[in-house]
């Protein structure tokens, strides 16, 4: 009995561990004061203040073009490179494996210095376009692991059989390999959408020219210090998140009954 | 056209933007001249000599062991948990595994600001100790606020790949152990660690290698004080614009990353096994 109170404290006191700090953020988001500790009355000044920001409203923007467009980006690509990269063989498969693997394993700091090197000699102008390469390049590894072994469960005759019934490679590609690998592919898109939704250290060394993201943003405002505008802020993405969780796990939990009542 | 032909475009893309900036940041650190013009360039070895003098040996040394100790914390608080949590039932193990996913969703710079609404000089904290009548603590712009930020952050990369492991863990295994007469800690110490150390592996490697690397969170609960490598390369490229040391100390923070994860694959036998991936 003693033992499982204590388990029980022990897991309530890692959740409050994690959660003080996000309850806190939400409750003083609607605190009427500047200076945080003291509670001032219930206010939505600071909602309506971040809705007139042009500077964040334009970091969201920048966030999700950027984030939509390169995980389109990187989930193309990197279907088509998972699915070569499973034919392949040999020193070549491991050569591009291990590339693979270097920006998934490399600290966040020195990819990013890695690619600002390179758009700096290329002289490209720092700005969109660079953000965008290097969201794609750090998505696509995430990508092409999730797909690998999708292929790797699939049976290998499947696309041979469509070809030798016919199919051209690209038929066979289409209506055989590709809706074998959905769930894949989903989840790397996902995956990759969330790590450039999430992403600062890269983008931080990448931008330029007044282009930043909601992550640049948040850092170089909190370095000011304390703004409740940031509280607000923290406050509606994360109901935004909880709701999207709710809402995947309300369907995953459909699909298991389906599944369950099929059987 | 051939399906396995496909990968060509990603091949090309590998080559452009992952093996020819590596071999950049190679070339920098070797070399030192005008950082902007390449034709000055010339070999030396003088950035990896600058860096192994007292100033930044110490804040090697600092990067290292707060990593370390943080990755420490993680461990002590995460296993306990991610224990209790494999062995609850079904559903009440997926709210708490989606108790906590959320934070991790949550942007990382906001989870760090979070902290300085708790610990800053007008904190919630100091609030509730001068209210109490004790004098207000420097709880903010220091090491432990770091060492707090960082195992706050990463705490969920240890957890979940200890949980996965514990979760596809056969339980009978304990039982018997248990019925052939091993107690407790018997039990713990030769059957479920032993079977649990894939899972530790994997979450060592997911705490320490972004703690090292970090200037987020000592830029934002460090303040001026606390200095890491990460902040050291971010000055060399951002402000200094010496591309030639800050690639120099990029070679070195990626030389101790594969010592770490040598270090730490050479305790888990079964590699390439059904090791505690995240995902």
């Amino acid at each position: 009995m003693v033992e499982k109170s204590m388990k029980r404290l022990y897991t309530f006191l890692i959740f409050l561990f994690l959660y003080a700090p996000i309850i806190v953020l939400i409750v003083f988001s609607f605190n009427d004061s500047r200076s945080r500790g003291v509670w001032n009355g219930f206010t939505l000044k600071w909602y309506f203040e971040l809705f007139k920001d042009r500077e964040i409203l334009r970091a969201l923007y920048y966030t999700l073009f950027i984030a939509i467009s390169s995980s389109i980006i990187s989930t193309i690509i990197g279907t088509f490179a998972a699915i070569g990269i499973y034919g392949m063989n040999g020193f070549g498969k491991k050569l591009v494996l291990n590339l693979n693997y270097l920006p998934v394993l490399n600290p966040d700091i020195v990819t990013a210095v890695a690619l600002m090197t390179l758009f700096r000699l290329a002289q490209l102008e720092f700005g969109l376009l660079t953000l965008l390469l290097a969201h794609v390049t750090f998505c696509i590894p995430y990508v092409v692991l999730s797909i690998l072994p999708k292929l790797k469960q699939m049976n290998k005759h499947l696309a041979e059989a469509a070809m030798d019934l016919g199919a051209t490679p690209f038929y066979a590609l289409r209506k055989v390999i590709i809706p074998e690998i959905m769930p894949g592919i989903i989840t790397g898109a996902l995956l990759a959408f969330t790590l450039s939704i999430d992403d600062f250290v890269i983008s931080f060394f990448t931008t330029g020219h007044g282009v930043s993201n909601l992550s640049i943003t948040i850092f170089a405002m909190a370095r000011r210090g304390i703004n409740p505008v940031i509280n607000a802020l923290s406050t509606l993405m994360f109901i935004t998140l909880l709701v999207l969780l709710l809402i995947i796990n309300k369907r995953t939990e459909k699909n298991d009954k389906n599944l369950q009542e099929r059987r | 056209m051939k399906i396995r032909n496909t990968g060509y475009p990603y091949y090309i893309w590998l080559a452009i933007f992952i093996a020819i900036p590596l071999i950049l940041v190679l070339y920098f650190a070797f070399t030192t001249g005008d950082s902007q013009n390449l034709g000055t360039f010339s070999f030396s070895l003088n950035n990896f000599k600058r860096f192994f003098t007292p100033i930044y040996l110490t804040v090697l040394y600092k990067s290292v062991s707060l990593a370390l100790v943080s990755t420490v914390i993680c461990l002590g608080l995460g296993y306990p948990i991610a224990y209790i949590i494999s062995r609850e039932k079904p559903r009440i193990r997926n709210v708490m595994v989606l108790l906590f996913v959320i934070p991790m969703w949550m942007n990382f710079l906001l989870r760090t600001y979070a902290w300085l609404t708790l610990l800053g000089k007008n904190g919630i904290i100091n609030y509730i100790i001068t209210k109490i009548g004790f004098q207000p603590l420097d709880l903010i712009y220091n090491d432990t606020a770091v060492l707090l930020g960082m195992v706050y952050n990463f705490l969920p990369f240890m957890v979940l790949p200890i949980f996965s492991v514990l979760t596809k863990m056969n339980f009978n295994l304990v039982e018997a152990a248990e019925d052939l007469g091993a107690n407790k800690k018997v039990t713990f110490l030769k059957v479920i660690l032993p079977l649990s150390l894939p899972g530790i592996i994997t979450g060592i490697t997911m705490v320490f290698i972004p703690a090292v690397s970090t200037f987020v969170i000592s830029s934002l609960l460090g303040g001026n004080k606390s200095t890491l490598i990460g902040n050291l390369i971010e000055q060399q490229f951002r402000y200094t614009m010496d591309w030639h040391f800050g690639s120099a100390m990029s070679i070195i923070l990626m030389v101790f990353i594969l010592i770490a994860m040598a270090l730490t694959s050479k305790f888990d036998k079964e590699k390439e096994g059904e090791g505690g991936g995240l995902w």
